[in-house]
Parts: C-alpha cells; sequence; structure tokens
C-alpha cells in the first residue's frame, strides 16, 4: 500500500514540476538583453579604482598626494608621482604624510602613522595596474580624503595586459575636459 | 499514378519535412528553454533568432568530420547513416490526411515499429566503433534503455489494435471519427496512451530518459566522438524520431486528422507539435533520472500495468462481442 502511495505521490510531484515550469514559461524575462539594454544597478559593482575630482573643478582630483592607497595595497598596483609646487618635479616625494586638517573619513579613522605635514603637493601621476588588482577596495577605505572611488565600467575589456595599465590621472582630465564641454554645451 | 511514382513523390516529401522540421523544432526547442528560463533564447541572427538553426545547420555541415585513430572504419561511419535513413520509412505509413500519406498498407503500425528499432542498433554501432569508453557506456545504457521500454510501449499499442482491429493507420484513424471528439482512443485507452508516451519518450532518448547521451556524465554518451554532419545525423534523426513517435501517438490515441470543424492534415499537424512540445515542456522540467530507476519504472511499473491494461482490453472486447 505505502508503495502504491508514495508512486501516487511521486506522480502529481511530476504534476507539480510541470506546473511550476509552465508558468515560468509565460512570465516575462527577467535577464538583461544586453546590447540593447544594460544593468542599471552599477552602485555596488567593484571596478578598478578611479580618481575622485574636486567638486568645483572635474579635471583636478581630491588626492593630497599622501601616498597611503600605493602603502596599503597588498599587491603593490599603484604607482603615485607628485611634487611639492616650487620644487622640482619628479624629486622625492616623503611618504605617508598626512594633513591633519582634512577629517578622515569613517573607515579611515585610524591613528596617523607619522606626524601630520601639511606641506602642498601637486599629482602628477597616478598610475593603476590593473592586471595585479585584487579590488580589495584597502585603497578606497584608507584614502583620507575620499580621492578614491570604484568605477563603474562593467564593460571594461581588452585585448593585452598594456590595456589595463591605466594612468588615472590622465582619465581624469580626459573625463573632465568632457563633462566641461557638456557643461559648456 | 504509378505506385513507384507515388512512393518516390513522398519520399521527397518527407526528407523534405524533416528537414524543415530539424530546422523548427531546434528553434522551437531553445525558445522552449529560454522562455522556461526566463531568458529570451536565441535571438540575434534574424528577427528573433529565426535564422538561428539556419546558422547552426550551416555550421555543421562546413565542420571537418573527425574520427578518432582507433576506430572502427566502417561502423563509426555507418551508425550515423543507420540512425537516420530508417525515419524516412518510418513516416510513409502515418496519413497525415485522409488522402495524404505515403504508403497505405496493412501492417503500417507494425512497420514503423520495426524501422523504428532499427535506431537502438545505430547508437550501439556509434558507441561500439567510436573506441571511446564514453561511447561505449552510452551505447550500453541505450540498449538496455530501448530493449526494456520496447516492451511496454509494444503492449500498450497492441491495446489499440486490439480495440480498432486493424494494424492499417487509416483504419484506426477511421475508427476514431465515429462520436466526434469521445471516440478518440485516449479517452476508451488513457493508461495506455499515459504508457506509451512515457515509453516513447524513452524511446526517443529525450529527458528525463536521456541517459545515452546524458552530457554530465558521459561527455556526449554515443555521439561523443562525432563532429559535424555525422553529429547532425544523430541530431536530426533524434527530431525526427519525435516527430514519429508523435505521429503514431496522435494517430493511435488522438484521432489522427479528425477534429472538430475541420478535419485534416492540419489537424493532425496540431496534434504531432502539441505532443512535441510536451515533450520539450518535460525536458525542461524533469532531472535525468538514475539508471537502476529508469530499469525500475519500466519493469516494475510500466510493463505490468500494461499487461494489465492489454489482459483488461481483450476481457472486455470479448465480453462485447
Amino acid at each position: 500500500m505505502t508503495t502504491i502511495q508514495k508512486t501516487l505521490k511521486g506522480l502529481w510531484s511530476l504534476i507539480v514540476g510541470l506546473k511550476v515550469t509552465g508558468k515560468e514559461f509565460c512570465r516575462p524575462w527577467i535577464t538583461v538583453h544586453y546590447p540593447r539594454q544594460e544593468v542599471t544597478n552599477l552602485d555596488s559593482y567593484r571596478g578598478h579604482i578611479d580618481l575622485v575630482p574636486l567638486p568645483a573643478d572635474p579635471r583636478t582630483p581630491l588626492c593630497i598626494v599622501c601616498r597611503r592607497c600605493e602603502e596599503v595595497c597588498p599587491s603593490g598596483c599603484i604607482r603615485i608621482e607628485g611634487h611639492v609646487p616650487g620644487e622640482e618635479k619628479g624629486g622625492p616625494v616623503r611618504q605617508l604624510l598626512l594633513i591633519s586638517n582634512v577629517p578622515l573619513p569613517h573607515s579611515a579613522a585610524r591613528e596617523p602613522i607619522c606626524a601630520a605635514d601639511k606641506t602642498l603637493r601637486v599629482l602628477d601621476g597616478f598610475s593603476l595596474n590593473y592586471n595585479l588588482c585584487s579590488l580589495c577596495g584597502l585603497c578606497v577605505q584608507s584614502c583620507p580624503v575620499s580621492s578614491l572611488r570604484f568605477s563603474e565600467d562593467v564593460y571594461l575589456a581588452g585585448a593585452s595586459r598594456k590595456d589595463f595599465e591605466f594612468d588615472l590621472l590622465k582619465r581624469l582630465k580626459h573625463r573632465g575636459r568632457f563633462a566641461k564641454i557638456k557643461k559648456a554645451a | 499514378m504509378h505506385p513507384l511514382v507515388h512512393l518516390l513523390v513522398a519520399l521527397i516529401a518527407i526528407l523534405t519535412f524533416i528537414a524543415l522540421n530539424g530546422l523548427i523544432l531546434v528553434y522551437v526547442e531553445r525558445k522552449v528553454a529560454g522562455f522556461i528560463q526566463r531568458r529570451p533564447g536565441p535571438f540575434e541572427v534574424g528577427p528573433h533568432g529565426l535564422l538561428q538553426p539556419l546558422a547552426d545547420a550551416l555550421k555543421l555541415v562546413g565542420k571537418q568530420l573527425v574520427m578518432p585513430r582507433d576506430a572502427d572504419r566502417i561502423l563509426f561511419w555507418a551508425a550515423p547513416l543507420l540512425s537516420f535513413a530508417p525515419v524516412a520509412i518510418c513516416l510513409l505509413p502515418i496519413p497525415f490526411g485522409p488522402h495524404l500519406l505515403g504508403l497505405n498498407v496493412n501492417l503500417g503500425l507494425l512497420l514503423v515499429l520495426a524501422f523504428s528499432g532499427l535506431n537502438v542498433l545505430a547508437l550501439c554501432l556509434a558507441g561500439w566503433g567510436s573506441n571511446n569508453k564514453y561511447a561505449l557506456l552510452g551505447a550500453a545504457r541505450a540498449v538496455a534503455q530501448s530493449v526494456a521500454y520496447e516492451i511496454p510501449l509494444l503492449l500498450s499499442v497492441l491495446c489499440v489494435a486490439f480495440t480498432c482491429g486493424s494494424l492499417n493507420f487509416v483504419d484506426i484513424t477511421v475508427s476514431q471519427t465515429k462520436h466526434g471528439l469521445l471516440s478518440w482512443n485516449v479517452f476508451s485507452q488513457p493508461l495506455a496512451f499515459l504508457i506509451f508516451f512515457v515509453s516513447a519518450l524513452a524511446e526517443t532518448n529525450r529527458a528525463p530518459f536521456d541517459l545515452p547521451e546524458a552530457e554530465s556524465e558521459l561527455t556526449a554518451g554515443f555521439h561523443t566522438e562525432y563532429s559535424g554532419m555525422g553529429f547532425g545525423l544523430f541530431f536530426l534523426a533524434e527530431y525526427s524520431y519525435m516527430i514519429v513517435v508523435s505521429a503514431v501517438a496522435s494517430v493511435l490515441f488522438l484521432g489522427g486528422w479528425s477534429g472538430p470543424f475541420f478535419s485534416g492534415h492540419w489537424w493532425m499537424l496540431g496534434k504531432i507539435y502539441a505532443l512535441i512540445l510536451i515533450m520539450m515542456w518535460f525536458r525542461w522540467t524533469y532531472p535525468r533520472v538514475r539508471f537502476d530507476q529508469l530499469l525500475n519504472i519500466c519493469w516494475k511499473w510500466l510493463i505490468p500495468l500494461s499487461l494489465i491494461n492489454l489482459l483488461g482490453t481483450a476481457l472486455i472486447i470479448n465480453l462485447v462481442r
């Protein structure tokens, strides 16, 4: 008796299964139809890092050349060049100098590693080797002025390693120029 | 018309139908799979991906035919041909309309059953000739499965033959037209229909009984080593056998070409494709059964049930007469 009951139950489960797939068959697609549609929920997407510009000037980065990100990066994929105005370009820049009067974002609120230094510096280059990056986000977390963010470039693709060695400063200036043209228009 | 000319025309028409049907079914299968998984399915080639099967077919035709080094040359190439060739003969005696059939023979049902049995041999040869362990395992499964499921299939077909008193497809169809819809055999023989349909799924190696090609376990089973049109012929044969079993099922149980409002080949085609859609629905709903489950379903349930059904049918027919 139990065998027959079990079999009948099994047969019923087959019908239930058909009902499930039949219902799904009639409902609309849930996939994004890529070339015609694009995803919209990019806020949480972690692309490669990008420089954040000053609110007033889209071509100048917020970066203060403290080089924390370069130091904290476990993959060593960030290289920063900068100079103190008035000094020679390309000269040695002391590492891990923190400007104490800039409020730290919550995530980076920790003991300053060395003494405060209010020397103004200018960013000359911010190169990122994205081939090595593990997208851990430590650089974004540790930036004292929130000058780094994740880009939302989902469709990033390239044919060689060279395509993933970015100069973020150049990219920022490039973007800034377009933003300015847009504004003017 | 000379009977030979009639036969030739019918064969050409059937082959055209098979080729067209292959293109349509590939498209429909992928669309059904897509819709059940709530994605669009093929969409890029042509409007709504309509030309996708054509592109696939061209790709298959253009591919190089490769044979493994230690394979048996004759058996390896004979298998796909042997798989595909009987399909045309299987479709010959099936009446698509009152006058739309290739060959009106008294033993039409027997002809179809005999020639569709050849497919197992083809799968067996493919598995053996490939000299590949996956292919051989697939072939072994195919043989065990087909031999087992042919029995309930035949027994359920016999029930219909008993009630109609004929093995001729035209006679069987005509016998179901007396009282309209209700005289369809599916109402007098529901169990036989169910058993026939399940066995037909197993005979055509359709999911959930697609163990001979079980891609998750056996790479591609019996056709692992086939490329290009070698694989293409197996593929075409599979879809054509779907047509054959659906056509036989609609003639035996669903009244063939007869139907309300207008009788004729449109009803027959509608029934065939409705059954095929159900087969596709099954495929994208059920997981593959295990091998022992497969044989248990057959030997422990389908064969006893179909035997009881057959005996009951025989008894009732004897009492009525």
